[in-house]
């Protein structure tokens, strides 16, 4: 047993002791890294639907989420190397909207890296948005990992810019994640071009990691747990040795391995959502190696929500949730299986009964 | 038995009888007219359960519940741990009124809070009763 799996341990250990008591666990634990300078982790944080009401008035619940995965982020030991931003920022992409979340989020150490979510780009297609964090796509390099952002939310052009009398309205009918009017995600043709070569730069031993807001895999059309072109996003990262996709806007633990290519989901710091199964009328392809998130508790306004640090440890990406509320979970790459697994859960004989969604 | 009671009791038999053969007959059209007005009453409640002024904070209730999903309207009455007590769902309804939408509560026989159930019930047809199921 090496360093990194005993401090797992101690760490799984503490977090769930902790869980019962007040105490932020994070500032409490230290992580010993493998021998390998090159070993580091970074912070992410997704979905926190900053939600306007009026004047300077905002939805309680949403920033309360936010803040206090900022204040957590700020404690994590040993620091992370830069804090990834997931999309959603806002509810409806609105300037006082964002201008709250991007003050709510200059509280953080470090570098932040955005990925846009629909609920930010609807209304004015990204324009403020990228005025207060940059560019839509890029990518960049950390530490021998080659990095790439997304902007998966886009979709038919038809329905961005014939379909909708007001960009309000068209904002209002994307936001609304069971809205029968809205439409499939997609990178879409010149994004995935930008995409191809990028990528023809780099060597095929790099490990790569691509953050999209949604999922670049199918899982469920009706919630737009889905992106329209995923298999031929796919088919451009095939070539690479190591591949993890991590994503937002599914508000709930999904991972799952694809050839070379791991998928991990990110919480949301706002509300959970339920997973696709549980909507009686749906036809839909989670993924068989998920084991679910707990079911939510309401009365617990936090619950079923959180953040989480992700280690980079020999290129794969090991997710660690923080869940308010609620017992912390690792969904660790299985370098023998080849898939992202949760350390303490994926055997069937583990799973516990809050996990069973219905 | 007097002459009185035997008419009585002849003619109220025959009431009886000329009443349930009425009351069992209904058409097509009948059915037809009565489903149209439940989902007009369901989808009152999707206009709720999407609206953002239901409650005061412009949160709607389809943001947590897509679809109503996780609302499992076939368990209840359930007993509700977080309540200490066995309750309806439109009491549940209404503890979401007044905490994640920061609103006010409905009267159980309310119009709108019989539309919020006529949705949620409604996307959640075909599932069988499981009263008290958590």
């Amino acid at each position: 047993m090496n360093t990194i799996n005993n401090s797992r341990r101690n760490f799984i250990k503490s977090a769930g002791a902790l869980a019962v008591g007040t105490t932020l666990p994070i500032s409490l634990v230290e992580l010993a890294f493998a021998e390998s300078s090159q070993n580091f982790t970074f912070a992410y944080i997704s979905d926190s639907h900053i939600q306007h009401i009026k004047d300077n008035r905002f939805v309680r619940n949403w920033d309360r989420g936010l803040i206090r995965a900022v204040a957590e982020t700020n404690l994590l030991v040993p620091k992370p190397d830069f804090v990834m931003f997931g999309g959603d920022l806002a509810q409806l992409g609105s300037k006082p909207e964002l201008d709250h979340g991007a003050q709510i989020l200059s509280a953080l150490h470090g570098d932040v890296h955005h990925v846009m979510g629909e609920h930010d780009y609807y209304l004015d297609l990204g324009e403020y948005w990228e005025k207060l964090f940059g560019p839509q796509y890029y990518s960049f390099d950390h530490k021998g990992v080659h990095f790439v952002v997304l902007n998966s939310i886009k979709t038919y052009d038809d329905w961005t810019f014939k379909r909708w009398p007001t960009a309000e309205q068209r904002m209002l009918e994307m936001a609304g994640l069971d809205n029968p009017n809205g439409s499939p995600f997609m990178v879409g043709d010149e994004q995935r071009l930008w995409l191809k070569n990028d990528l023809d730069k780099v060597s095929k031993d790099t490990p790569v990691v691509v953050f999209s807001h949604s999922p670049l895999q199918k899982i469920y059309k009706g919630w737009n747990f889905w992106t329209e072109d995923a298999e031929q996003v796919q088919a451009l990262l095939k070539p690479f040795k190591k591949v993890s996709v991590i994503y937002g806007h599914v508000h709930q633990i999904q991972y799952n391995q694809i050839g070379n290519i791991s998928f991990n989901s990110v919480m949301a710091t706002a509300w959970p959502w339920p997973y696709p199964q549980s909507y009686a009328q749906a036809e839909q392809y989670l993924p068989k190696l998920t084991v679910p998130m707990n079911r939510a508790d309401p009365f617990f306004e936090r619950d079923a929500t959180g953040w989480q640090f992700i280690n980079m440890a020999n290129g794969n990406a090991d997710l660690n949730f923080t869940l308010y509320d609620n017992t912390s979970r690792v969904v660790r790459y299985n370098q023998k299986q080849k898939r992202p697994e949760d350390v303490v859960y994926q055997n069937e004989k583990a799973r516990i009964v809050p996990q069973t969604h219905y | 038995m007097s002459t009185y009671q035997k008419t009585t009791l002849a003619l109220c038999l025959a009431f009886a009888t000329a009443g349930s053969a009425l009351a069992d007959e209904f058409t097509d059209a009948d059915i037809q007219r009565w489903q149209q007005q439940f989902m007009e009453v369901a989808s009152e409640g999707r206009e709720l359960w999407t609206s953002p002024k239901l409650g005061t904070n412009g949160v709607a209730c389809a943001q947590c519940h897509p679809n109503a999903a996780n609302t499992h309207p076939e368990t209840y009455p359930k007993f509700q741990k977080q309540l200490g007590k066995v309750v309806p769902l439109w009491q549940m309804i209404n503890w979401c009124l007044k905490n994640p939408l920061e609103g006010q509560p409905l009267a159980a026989d309310d119009p709108k809070m019989t539309a919020l159930q006529a949705y949620v019930t409604y996307e959640r047809r075909g599932i069988k009763l499981e009263p008290g199921k958590h």
